[in-house]
Order: C-alpha cells, then sequence, then structure tokens
C-alpha cells in the first residue's frame, strides 16, 4: 500500500505568499481572540475549589445549586460533568473561609440534601500557588524556545533554528487561539501538552531541514526553491503517516480518556494538525525569507571534508 | 553488510529479558495487606516483631497469605479485604500504642521477582485515591518568634549585667535598643556582641537618645528558616503517624513549602485536623512521696502518665511552665563530663519562673509532658540538681546521643516552629482513581491496536518489525517506570500513549527511506542500510527536540505534570533504542544472512 506516489515536486515555495497570508491570517484571529476574550484559566491558575461528586441517580442541578446557596456559597457554579450524575462544583478564592476547609463545608452542604453523593476529588489551590504556576509555565515555555533554537543553531544554522522556533510558536498561539474561542478549560495538563507539542512538531521541521540541507549537497545545480520543493514533497508521505499515527494515540485519549485527559488530548489534537501545516508552509517560506544558501552549508574548501552526513 | 556482531544480539536480548523481568511484577495485581510499623525510634522490626504478629494473628484464626520483614516495618498479605480488617483490628488492640498498624496493598507477584528487586509501578494519588496536600510555612511568622525570644534575652542579660537601658523595640527584622548614655552602651554592646552573634551590631544617635541596632545575620535568618521548615516537616511526620497510614510522603518543596501525601486517606477532614493540629509540652513537678500502682486512681492533686519506657510516673497537676516558653531545644553534650545532654532555652518570663521553681525543688524530679490528642506522655524527667536561672537548662545524665536527639527533638516538635496554612489540596476518591487507570489503559490499547493494524498494513513484513519493536519500546518503557519506581500519574499514562504514538515516526521515518532507495533502484540489501543510516541523524535530531521540551517541563512543572515529564523523557530513550536497535536486529536476522536478496516485503 502507498498512499503518496508523487512523480513531480510539489512546488510549494510559489504559494509562499498565499500560504503566509493565510497562516498571518488565522495567528491573527487567534491573537485577536487571546486577547478580546483571553483564556478561561483552570483552577490552577486562578486558585479556588473545584468538588467532583457522582450521585446514583442523575443530579438535580437546580436543587443542588439552591442547597449550596443555603450554605452561603452563592457564587459556586454547578454544572454536570460526563454524565447526569456527575455534577462539577467550582468555587472561587474566597476571604472569608479558608480554602482547606471549603470544601468540607461544600460536601457537608450536599450530604444534608442527599447522604448518597459521593467525593470524587477535590481540587483546591491557593492563589499563591496560581501565581508560582502561571510564572513557572512561561519559563518553560521560554526554556523550550531558547533550547531548540540553540540546538538546532549548533546541528544546522541559525535561520533554521529561527523559522522553525516562530512557526511552531505559530502553533502554540494558535492553540491557545482555539481555547480562547472555545473558552475551554486552560489548566496545568492543557499547559503540559502545549509544551508536549512544541517539542514534537520542531521534529516535523527538523526533518525537513535535514532534507534540504542532504538536497543542497546533493542536488548541486537546483535553485534554493527547488530544493526545498522537493524536501517537502519526499518527506510528505512520513509526515502525514508519523501524524496519522501519533493522532491514532491521541484521538483515542481524547475519545476514551475521560475528562481530566480530554482537553490534554484536544490542545495536541490541535497542535497536531497545524504542526504539519506550520512546518511546511510556514517554516520553508520563513527559511527562504531569511535567505537560506548553499553557502550556509558547503563552506568553501577544508571545512568540506569534516561534514558528516546525516 | 545487514549484520549485527553476535554481542549486540545478545545485548538486545538481555535488556528485553530484563524489560520482561520488571515489567512482571505489574501483571500480578495486589492483594489487601496490613503493615505494622514502630513508631519509636528505640523500636525496631525485626524478626521477634514478625513472629509476635504471626502469633496474634493464628490467635485470633486470621491467617495471612505471606508475612514479611520490608525495611522497617511487617507486612502480611490477606486474600480479602475482610481478613485484612479483621487483622488490623486485631493487631491494633494487641500491639497498643507502640505500632502503627495501617492497610496496605501488596504485590502478589512471587518472592523470586521481589527478591530482583522488581516492583509494580508506583501509581500516583490520582490512580490510587489519596490526598495531596501542598503546606506553606509562614517565615516571617517564624522569624519574628526568634527575634521576639532575643529580645527577652538581650532584655534579661542586659538586666543581669546591671546596665541600664530604657527600652528594646522591633523595627522589621532589626531589634533597637535604646541606651541613656554613650558609656551605657558600649558596654551594652559588648555584652550582646558577645553572647548574640547571629546578629549585626550597629551603634546610632538619633533625639539625643544613644541606640544598638541589632540585625539578623542572612546566614542565621537561613538557619533559622531551615530550621522552622525541618521541625514543622517533623511535627507532621509524628501526627501523619497517628493517622495509619501506611506509606505517606512528607517532603520540603522549595524553600518554605511541604507536601504531604496520603495515599488512601478519604477521611480529609479529620486528615486537615491532625495536621493543624496543635500539641501542647508542660513542664510539672514530679510527686515522688506517693506510689501508683497500675489500674488505681492517683492521690489527690496528682495525675499519672506513662513515660516512654510505658512505666507509669505521678505527676503534681499544677502546671510550671508551657511549651510555649521553649525557644530551641538542642542536643549536645554536657560540658563537664562530656555526656550527652539536651540544651533547652527558655523565654524572658520561662526563665524567670523556672529559677523561682528550681531554687524550691533542689533535689526533686521534674516532668515534661507531651500532650496531644488530650494524651500526656511524659518525654524526660530529670532530677534537678541546682537552681537554673537564665533561662539556658541542661538536660544530662544515663542519656544516649540518640536518646538526646530524640528528647530535643520531641522537646522542639511539640509545637510547630511557624504557623503553617494548606495552599493546595488535590483528593481524588478510589473509584475516580480506579477509573482513571481504566481509562488511560483503554485509550493506550486501543491506541496502540490501530497503529499496529495501520502499520502493518502499510508496510508489511516492515511494518510488522516496527510493530514489535514498539511493543518492545512499551515493555521497556514500562520496566524502566517499574525500576526506577517513578510515580505513574494520569497524565503520565497519557504521557505512555503519546510517546508511543511519536515513538512510530522513527520506524516510519526508516520504512519511507528504505521505499524510496528501492525506488531510485538500489538493491534491497544497500536500500536496508541506507534506509537505517540515513534516518539515524533526522531520529536523532527530532527526538533531542522533544527531549528539551520534557527536561524543561520536568524542571518547572508540578505534581502530576512532572509526572508526565518524567515519562516523555524516558519514553524518548527507550524509543530510539527500539525503534532503531531492536528493529534493526530484527530486520538483520531476518534479510541479512540472504546474500542474493531480490525483494523485501515494505509494501
Amino acid at each position: 500500500m502507498e498512499f503518496f506516489r508523487i512523480k513531480k515536486d510539489i512546488p510549494f515555495m510559489s504559494y509562499g505568499k498565499i500560504t503566509t497570508s493565510i497562516s498571518l491570517l488565522t495567528f491573527l484571529f487567534a491573537v485577536f481572540f487571546l486577547a478580546t476574550k483571553g483564556l478561561n484559566f483552570g483552577v490552577d491558575f486562578t486558585g479556588g475549589t473545584v468538588v467532583e461528586v457522582h450521585y446514583a441517580q442523575p443530579a438535580d442541578l437546580v436543587k443542588v445549586r439552591e442547597q449550596l446557596a443555603t450554605v452561603g456559597m452563592h457564587d459556586a457554579l454547578v454544572q454536570n460533568f460526563g454524565s447526569s450524575h456527575d455534577v462539577l462544583i467550582q468555587v472561587p478564592v474566597r476571604q472569608d473561609i479558608s480554602g482547606a476547609k471549603l470544601s468540607e463545608h461544600v460536601l457537608e452542604g450536599l450530604r444534608k440534601q442527599d447522604a448518597s453523593v459521593e467525593m470524587r476529588r477535590v481540587e483546591f489551590v491557593g492563589p499563591q500557588v496560581g501565581k508560582d504556576l502561571i510564572e513557572n509555565g512561561a519559563l518553560a515555555l521560554l526554556l523550550v524556545s531558547l533550547g531548540i533554537i540553540g540546538y538546532l543553531w549548533l546541528r544546522f544554522e541559525w535561520k533554521f533554528g529561527l523559522a522553525a522556533i516562530l512557526a511552531n510558536l505559530h502553533d502554540v498561539v494558535i492553540i491557545l487561539g482555539f481555547f480562547a474561542f472555545f473558552q475551554w478549560e486552560f489548566s496545568l495538563s492543557v499547559l503540559a501538552a502545549v509544551l508536549a507539542v512544541l517539542g514534537y512538531s520542531v521534529n516535523e521541521s527538523v526533518v525537513v531541514f535535514d532534507r534540504i540541507r542532504e538536497n543542497f549537497r546533493n542536488m548541486r545545480k537546483a535553485g534554493v526553491a527547488e530544493i526545498i520543493d522537493n524536501a517537502i514533497t519526499r518527506t510528505m508521505s512520513r509526515t502525514i503517516i508519523t501524524h496519522g499515527s501519533t493522532q491514532m494515540m491521541v484521538g483515542a485519549m481524547l475519545l476514551l480518556g475521560g475528562e481530566t485527559l480530554h482537553y490534554f488530548a484536544m490542545a495536541l489534537t490541535i497542535g497536531i494538525m497545524f504542526s504539519i501545516y506550520s512546518s511546511v508552509l510556514v517554516a520553508s517560506p520563513l527559511l527562504m525569507m531569511f535567505g537560506v544558501s548553499r553557502e550556509d552549508f558547503i563552506k568553501p574548501e577544508k571545512t568540506e571534508a569534516e561534514e558528516v552526513l546525516p | 553488510m545487514n549484520r549485527y556482531p553476535l554481542w549486540k544480539y545478545l545485548l538486545i536480548l538481555a535488556v528485553l529479558l530484563a524489560g520482561l523481568i520488571y515489567t512482571l511484577p505489574n501483571f500480578y495485581g495486589e492483594s489487601p495487606a496490613v503493615q505494622v510499623s514502630p513508631l519509636r525510634a528505640s523500636l525496631k522490626a525485626d524478626g521477634a516483631l514478625l513472629e509476635r504478629v504471626d502469633k496474634i494473628l493464628k490467635a485470633a484464626g486470621v491467617n495471612p497469605e505471606v508475612a514479611a520483614l520490608d525495611g522497617n516495618s511487617v507486612k502480611a498479605r490477606f486474600a480479602d479485604t475482610d481478613n485484612q480488617l479483621k487483622a488490623k483490628d486485631v493487631l491494633a488492640s494487641q500491639l497498643g500504642d507502640d505500632y502503627m498498624v495501617a492497610l496496605n496493598l501488596l504485590s502478589r507477584s512471587p518472592q523470586w521477582l521481589s527478591g530482583l528487586n522488581a516492583l509494580p509501578m508506583y501509581l500516583g494519588l490520582d490512580l490510587r485515591g489519596g490526598v495531596h496536600f501542598l503546606l506553606q510555612v509562614d517565615m516571617k511568622a517564624a522569624l519574628s518568634k526568634a527575634l521576639e525570644a532575643t529580645s527577652g534575652d538581650i532584655r534579661s542579660t542586659l538586666r543581669d549585667q546591671k546596665i541600664a537601658y530604657s527600652g528594646i523595640g522591633r523595627e522589621g527584622n532589626v531589634l533597637v535598643v535604646k541606651f541613656r548614655d554613650a558609656e551605657a552602651r558600649g558596654k551594652g554592646e559588648e555584652e550582646i556582641k558577645q553572647r548574640f552573634n547571629d546578629y549585626v551590631l550597629d551603634a546610632k544617635e538619633a533625639d539625643g537618645e544613644f541606640l544598638l541596632q541589632a540585625a539578623l545575620k542572612p546566614e542565621a535568618e537561613r538557619r533559622i528558616q531551615d530550621s522552622a521548615v525541618q521541625q514543622n516537616l517533623l511535627t507532621l511526620r509524628n501526627r501523619v503517624n497517628e493517622l495509619g497510614v501506611a506509606e505517606p510522603v512528607i517532603q520540603q518543596q522549595g524553600a518554605d513549602r511541604v507536601v504531604v501525601q496520603l495515599p488512601g486517606v478519604q477521611d480529609t477532614a479529620r486528615a486537615k485536623d491532625i495536621l493543624g493540629r496543635t500539641a501542647t509540652l508542660e513542664v510539672r513537678m514530679v510527686d515522688d512521696e506517693h506510689q501508683i500502682t497500675p489500674g488505681a486512681a492517683a492521690p489527690f492533686g496528682t495525675e499519672a502518665f506513662k513515660d516512654r519506657d510505658g512505666n507509669l510516673l505521678l505527676v503534681k497537676k499544677q502546671v510550671i511552665l508551657t511549651g510555649e516558653r521553649i525557644n530551641d531545644a538542642q542536643p549536645g553534650f554536657d560540658s563537664r563530663n562530656n555526656e550527652p545532654a539536651v540544651h533547652i532555652n527558655l523565654d524572658g518570663v520561662g526563665a524567670r519562673k523556672f529559677k523561682d521553681a528550681t531554687r524550691e525543688s533542689v533535689g526533686k524530679r521534674m516532668a515534661i509532658i507531651l500532650f496531644e490528642k488530650g494524651r500526656g506522655e511524659v518525654v524526660t524527667a530529670p532530677v534537678i540538681r541546682e537552681e537554673i536561672g537564665g533561662g539556658r537548662v541542661q538536660i544530662s545524665g544515663s542519656m544516649s546521643t540518640v536518646e538526646a536527639q530524640d528528647t530535643a527533638l520531641l522537646l522542639r516538635a511539640g509545637a510547630l516552629a511557624a504557623p503553617m496554612e494548606i495552599i493546595e489540596e488535590r483528593t481524588v476518591g478510589p473509584s475516580l482513581g480506579a477509573d482513571n487507570i481504566k481509562r488511560g489503559f483503554d485509550s493506550t490499547k486501543i491506541g496502540f491496536i490501530m497503529i499496529a493494524v495501520f502499520m502493518i498494513a502499510y508496510y508489511l513484513m516492515f511494518g510488522t518489525i516496527s510493530v514489535l519493536a514498539l511493543g518492545a519500546n512499551l515493555l521497556l518503557l514500562v520496566a524502566l517506570l517499574s525500576m526506577l519506581q517513578a510515580t505513574l500519574t494520569l497524565p503520565g499514562m497519557a504521557g505512555i500513549a503519546l510517546t508511543l504514538g511519536m515513538a512510530i515516526d522513527a520506524n516510519v521515518l526508516i520504512n519511507e527511506r528504505i521505499r524510496e532507495e528501492l525506488r531510485n533502484g538500489v538493491t534491497p540489501q544497500a536500500a536496508i542500510h541506507a534506509g537505517y543510516d540515513r534516518a539515524f541523524g533526522t531520529i536523532l535530531d527530532s527526538n533531542i527536540t522533544t527531549l528539551i521540551a520534557g527536561v524543561a517541563l520536568f524542571m518547572f512543572g508540578s505534581g502530576p505534570i512532572k509526572g508526565f515529564a518524567v515519562v516523555l523523557c524516558l519514553g524518548i530513550l527507550t524509543s530510539m533504542f527500539s525503534a532503531i536497535m531492536v528493529s534493526r536486529a530484527m530486520v538483520n536476522l531476518m534479510y541479512g544472512s540472504k546474500a542474493r536478496l531480490a525483494k523485501v516485503a515494505i509494501g
């Protein structure tokens, strides 16, 4: 079986203007939604209390809300979670009750109404922890970006490192844009997924760049655009198959992993989809824009002997 | 050209075998067990305790499947939870307060596996259920407590040395002593410098007053904060013991935070109560005039308490001092005869009271009693040799260094050094934990099957080899996680699935390369060689970039995210090995020996 038996190279670089404009547009949309709607930060970041409970029979949310109001939790957010038996209660940080006590308070109130209620999960995060998590998240993002640029610089050339990281940060912004647009909860595990995508989708650019470098050495007469087109065309089959395989795993997680893994898998899915696009249609045009040339690899005279073929 | 030397095959075989052995324990599952651990440093879990546990269980008619020593505890495994609960009740009532009896789960894997240190993966709280607390130690309070204590000490020193001063105040973290003239200040400075070497002194004049500013040295500040955290850790440990949790985790995190993890605990209200409780210390006089017999009521005006060895001691009801007056207690040595001793430092009020009490009772015994959950225990009951002033008390005589350390710890551990606040709580019920395991397992299984079917259909024999290599990857990853006993969380399980999905990339790269070479007219043997050779650099590059992300996540992630990062990093390492070495070995075995290979099954 073979899906991609492409005889002629596809002239991706000649679409450069169109694809760059498309990605610029999506990017701007993502930034727009991030700016106007903002991310719906989960309790991990904002601080507050989340209580997940399970009822033997389908839960009556109105009653649960009323019951919580009688114990002074007017600002509690009550919603179904996964099934009609499961209820998720979110309470923001409060001044009058210390956070650790709050969950007891909520559970006690609910037990008064229905003794069969089962505690599934309690999460309380103090505001000082949330601040730390945001800081650490930002630091991790910075470290990953710098690490990748540094490594690609070492292995290739600064132009490649910069092109790859720009393309992938573009993916990250688009993932965040999706989360802002749909107001999906942005939790700690989503952040982990975003960072994993950053590491993962750089792979994509690396594979294409590797080919570009190889082509620069082998296709002595070809122009830069031709070389890049050839590299993308010949790695396309691998790109689609690899991402397809990864997506099978992530898809299984998305559908079977339950609520906790749902948004984690969602972030990965969006990341995988866009990383195919961006590594081919963003990173490579950027590389051309930075003016990559044969001289970047084939240094005149003696350095050539030292170079190791990948 | 596609042959491996024999040692390479053997190496791969050995690695896979080791992987299999260390993965095995995960398949045996776990049985309910009871864990008995001694609560005191002086008691050890040894053969004698094992025998005792065995005897008690036999007498009660609950026979364990296995009972064995494990570290500093005795663990007994049972066929079902009924027997487990029965055993726990019997053991708890017969062994008394000196041992903690906790419910636990023990792996059913056979002895020879446990002997190899092959254990099942260590499940995180989100998979097995339990409570996670993050507590913040109030460092400001710890410092201000230390400063208050010093200001009291300075006051009594100046008074003792008859140096006139007009007041002591505190401005932030600086103590300010006011003197009437420069002469008194000079004397005071000398005296203070001699005794309080944790402070930097600075003389100043303002509004006609002669001031002496004492600022805490940075290293002393750090030491105070450090010991505050250490002391709180110890107190928490003592308290958690009471909860009867089999494998609690109590750890310092960062400079001023403490993590407490209690697997299997559902009653979070009780856990919070016990963690937040304040214990108190009391100093009282021992009543040596009356005799006490076990079971009899204590004479009027006295109370009976057990000491650390279980002997009853009659103590007067009148309290001389409470633990709040103790600033510090450190183990050390008696300066006269070099015997191990405990040095206690009392605050100003305490020192005065102590002086009065000891003056009247030379030759009598006094008891230091620790009260926790309404029950008192005599920590130590030394004889008063002389009147003790100045707030520096030394307890010595017939003590080993270990005992001195224990006593000092207990004297300090009575109360928290600084208040703590719960700033994060994550509780997962047991049903959700079980659900999480099932979900994580199911999605990995389905994902793996889908990838396998696709790879075999698309790449035929090479696809099959890729899938086998992916299986080897899973095996090695699980083995590595079991071996390192890294905590497996739900994001960690997601990490396993994700690394498998990503690991196939290496094989796809290789297979695509081989196909391409074949299409260019290269012979199958050369194509296989070139495919593996050329793809290697790309595989390395792409894995290293993911590794960078994994390491950053590990450094900055917390809790479950760290679990994900660990799996991601380990998964990259195992996938490099399996995708390149293991699959190559299989290809070599299959095709390498055929000199005239006309066709390979790669689709």
